[in-house]
């Protein structure tokens, strides 16, 4: 075949782009693929493809989508933590002229993959579960605002996932470390398709991100019950707000910092370049003013779990709701006005780093009043020390010590001592798994009989409890004082052998983590083997609060077979104290949203759409973008969108439930 | 905790019985209201780019080198008059005359074209000088701005011929008006980002 052909058809794409020289990424391919062998087998054996397709793939309903998004959270947990893990191990090695295992082509990818993928596709997936599915359960919705929109982001985000997955095994990854600055992400620098792979990976992604973002936020506005003022709406819901809102007003700033420096990589044009009047710390300006409202983006709907569980288990009303409320704004604005804090090294001056260096420590004073509301919410109260709680707690002691050495690194002198060192690593490692990975179990222990009818096994949770935080405390403090010694973050192999112990005692830390995965791993598959004795048919296992405890557990695919009605703050408690009656009868068909395929198919093109751009691969690229563009309006021309659930229907399930309740009574 | 005071005596209602369903597509102006203005903070990183790199000619040609405003004026007046004809398609689509609406639209969807004509013009002679995007971070920024929202105009074509397809097979139902007032306040907010283009781009370059 001539030469021009071939690269007509696969563009810059060869047998070489294969990394079969990485022995370690072989036997991962190998590896994955056998798995993947195996779980395409399982499902086909089981003939459970079309169920699969109708009841989850095409599905529009918040709950089942929440759940797809914290099960893509679980998976890329796992590639995230390998390579997490595998820099430990290496690290922990490359000393005395030991060049560890890794070389710097590999472990950069390594470094850069890590960040991303915890970032974008374990943390947001898992937040965006989260809210997806309790936020209209708490507000008392059928569904979302708009639920073909739903189903379309996620897997959007899938797509984004799927991209950063295919560089593993078809060339290789950005080595440019999670933020790709320019000059480096250049094409000059990084000629290769790494960088294309993350710039299109995150543009997918960001595009179900944003519109998940507007969703929320309308569902939050529009679709709350009769009487749920916004200072009824519980606390999650509350900072799900403020979340969506910032991102939103944040996401299409990552789009277009993206898109220019697409522009430089494609077209050659000049916003970042060293040369012909470019700027490369524009686009360090730039990225930040995404990225640090991000870090909110995803620790306020935490917030709301631990608020939602010091509540529950305290069995008391949350102390200084209006406070919460309040302090969760106010964080969200001054989320926007610290973006520079990440940068005072860029030399911008005393008078600006000064002001960045205050907004920073401001910030601290709306999460402290949120840290004594929790301790005052467990003052006197009747404290359950279930799992939630437990999280919980760890999480008060654990986000503190990071919040403080956030203020710390807050001082513009300190950090240009500080500057791009281990300690700031420790730091936000404090800070993203005290807060949001310890909320993030929290939340799942808390919600998951909800979301299937039984709890999940507390032993195995506990181990993965301990494993968890002693883990992260034995992973993460030698790192501080590493900082402290002046070891900046990213090396490979180091000259002075008395920090190795540091190293070792870190990976020593990461292992119990990984102990702790497994642990939790483990805890899923027991809770699904024990389910008859771990069920709970009330569907308020917990004594709960707000509304989402008054369905059945899993909620209905119509969640409220009448539209409650709401009184005060946690509504669901009001209704128990005021002697609640569970209407038995006079059911009406309900107006729900048909399921669609539409979300799925249009993902799939993105994805082609990147591939081909990643490896200019032009008709690949063209093409799909016709295809994507001419889905989306075929989409528009079906206006029969939705269905009753007849009333039948509605009786039958509710009197399964009544069955199910006199069963237990 | 006034609201648990529910007058003593009456039973507590805890749900309705007879719900009005939101109605369909209540959320959607909301929606579509957020989603602009998510599109107009990427504009408003671009016109940031602009702001810092617009001064950086690197030895090549600056503004005054390179716009006609004689042809910008003509272009600004195509935009303009693209978006009152939008107004009046709104108009009688409010008083359902099928034939005018779609009248209407045509002719707003040729000012459109008209507007993306003169542009794509600019543009392929600024190119033919030797003021490519690639000549300076200044011209990155101005093509990269403009052309942006060049862009959108040209989606915003493509949504408005599928409108009037669908206006033409449907009707004006409820759900094609919920449309229209989607696709007329997205041409409304191209109109405003190109004020601003016209303003910060092009008569405050003229000025530098």
């Amino acid at each position: 075949m001539p030469d021009t052909l071939t690269r007509f058809i696969f563009g810059r794409l060869t047998l070489e782009s294969l990394p079969l020289h990485e022995p370690i990424v072989v036997a991962t391919f190998i590896a994955v693929a056998l798995g993947g062998i195996a779980l395409l087998g399982v499902i086909t054996y089981f003939k459970l493809w079309t169920y699969l397709w109708r009841e989850w793939f095409t599905s529009v309903d918040h709950k089942k989508i929440g759940i797809m998004y914290m099960v893509l959270g679980l998976v890329m947990l796992l590639r995230g933590f390998s390579d997490a893990i595998m820099m430990r191990l290496q690290q922990a090695i490359a000393f005395n002229g030991s060049e560890g295992y890794l070389n710097s082509h590999h472990y950069d990818q390594i470094f850069t993959a890590h960040g991303v993928i915890m970032i974008f596709f374990v943390a947001m997936p898992f937040v965006t579960g989260l809210m997806n599915f309790v936020v209209p359960l708490q507000i008392g919705a059928r569904d979302v605002s708009f639920p073909f929109l739903n189903n379309f982001s996620f897997w959007m985000t899938v797509g984004g996932a799927i991209l950063v997955m295919a560089s593993l095994f078809v060339g290789e990854f950005a080595r440019t470390g999670w933020l790709a600055y320019p000059p480096l992400s250049g094409i000059g620098y990084s000629p290769d398709v790494g960088v294309d792979y993350y710039i299109w990976a995150l543009q997918v992604a960001g595009v179900g991100t944003t519109l998940s973002g507007i969703n929320l936020i309308c569902t939050i506005i529009k679709m709350r019950a009769p009487g749920m003022t916004m200072m009824r709406m519980p606390v999650f819901t509350w900072t799900s707000l403020c979340t969506n809102v910032l991102i939103v007003a944040s996401f299409p700033v990552l789009t277009a910092v993206l898109a220019m420096l697409s522009l430089d990589r494609y077209v050659g044009t000049n916003f970042f370049t060293n040369d012909f009047g470019g700027n490369p710390m524009m686009y360090v300006n730039l990225i930040w003013i995404w990225g640090h409202p991000e870090v909110y983006i995803l620790i306020l709907p935490l917030f709301g779990v631990f608020s939602e569980v010091t509540s529950t288990f305290s069995g008391k009303r949350l102390f200084g709701y209006t406070s919460m409320v309040y302090a969760t704004v106010v964080i969200t604005i001054l989320s926007y006005l610290v973006w520079l804090h990440h940068f005072f090294t860029m030399g911008s001056g005393a008078s600006v780093n000064s002001f960045f260096g205050i907004t920073t420590m401001i910030i601290s004073i709306p999460t402290g009043a949120k840290i004594f509301n929790w301790l005052f919410t467990m003052y006197r109260g009747r404290i359950r020390f279930e799992l939630p709680m437990m999280w919980t707690v760890a999480f008060m002691l654990t986000f503190t010590v990071g919040g403080m050495t956030g203020v710390l690194l807050a001082v513009p002198p300190a950090d240009f001592v500080l500057h791009n060192s281990l300690f700031l690593i420790a730091h936000f490692h404090n800070v993203i798994i005290g807060g949001v990975l310890f909320g993030l179990f929290a939340g799942i222990a808390y919600w998951w009989p909800k979301a299937f009818g039984f709890k999940l096994d507390p032993f195995w949770g506990k181990v993965s409890f301990w494993c968890w935080v002693v883990g992260f405390w034995f992973a993460f403090m030698p790192l501080y004082v590493l900082g402290l010694m002046g070891v900046t973050r990213r090396m490979r192999v180091f000259d002075d052998p008395s920090l190795q112990i540091w190293f070792v005692i870190a990976a020593f830390g990461a292992v119990l983590i990984a102990f702790g995965i497994a642990a939790f791993l483990i805890q899923i598959f027991v809770s699904i083997r024990r389910r008859e004795a771990l069920a709970d048919p009330t569907g308020d296992p917990w004594d709960g609060r707000t509304l989402e405890w008054s369905t059945s557990s899993p909620p209905p695919a119509y969640n409220f077979a009448f539209m409650p009605v709401i009184r005060d703050n946690d509504a669901w408690f009001d209704m128990k104290q005021a002697g609640y009656v569970r209407p038995l009868a006079g059911f009406k068909p309900i107006h729900m949203p048909r399921n669609t395929g539409t979300g799925m198919i249009l993902a799939a093109f993105s994805v082609a759409l990147g591939f081909g751009m990643i490896w200019y691969i032009w008709w690949l690229a063209a093409l799909s973008f016709v295809c994507l563009i001419a889905t989306a309006i075929g989409h528009t021309f079906n206006y029969n969108r939705d269905f009753h659930i007849s009333a039948a229907e509605v009786t039958r399930t509710e009197e399964a439930r009544t069955t199910l309740l006199a069963v237990r009574g | 905790m006034a609201s648990t005071a529910i007058t003593a005596g009456t039973e507590p209602v805890f749900h309705l019985e007879e719900e009005h369903a939101h109605a369909e597509g209540g959320s959607t102006m909301l929606g579509f209201w957020l989603y602009l203005m998510s599109d107009c903070l990427i504009f408003a990183m671009l016109f940031a780019a602009y702001g810092v790199l617009g001064g950086n000619y690197a030895a090549g040609p600056a503004p005054k080198d390179l716009f006609d405003l004689d042809l910008v004026a003509v272009n600004t007046a195509m935009l303009l008059f693209s978006s009152i004809t939008y107004g009046f398609a709104m108009l009688t689509m409010d008083k359902g005359r099928v034939a005018a609406t779609q009248a209407w639209l045509a002719v707003t969807g040729l000012f459109g074209l008209a507007f993306l004509s003169i542009e794509l013009y600019e543009f392929s002679h600024m190119i033919h000088e030797g003021a490519t995007p690639q000549r300076s971070a200044f011209l990155s920024s101005f093509f990269t701005l403009v052309g942006t929202h060049g862009l959108h105009v040209t989606f915003g074509i493509v949504w408005l011929v599928t409108l009037m397809t669908q206006v033409a097979r449907f009707g004006l139902i409820e759900a094609n008006r919920r449309r229209l007032m989607c696709l007329s306040m997205f041409w409304h907010f191209l109109d405003v980002v190109w004020i601003g283009v016209f303003t910060f781009v092009y008569l405050m370059g003229m000025l530098r």
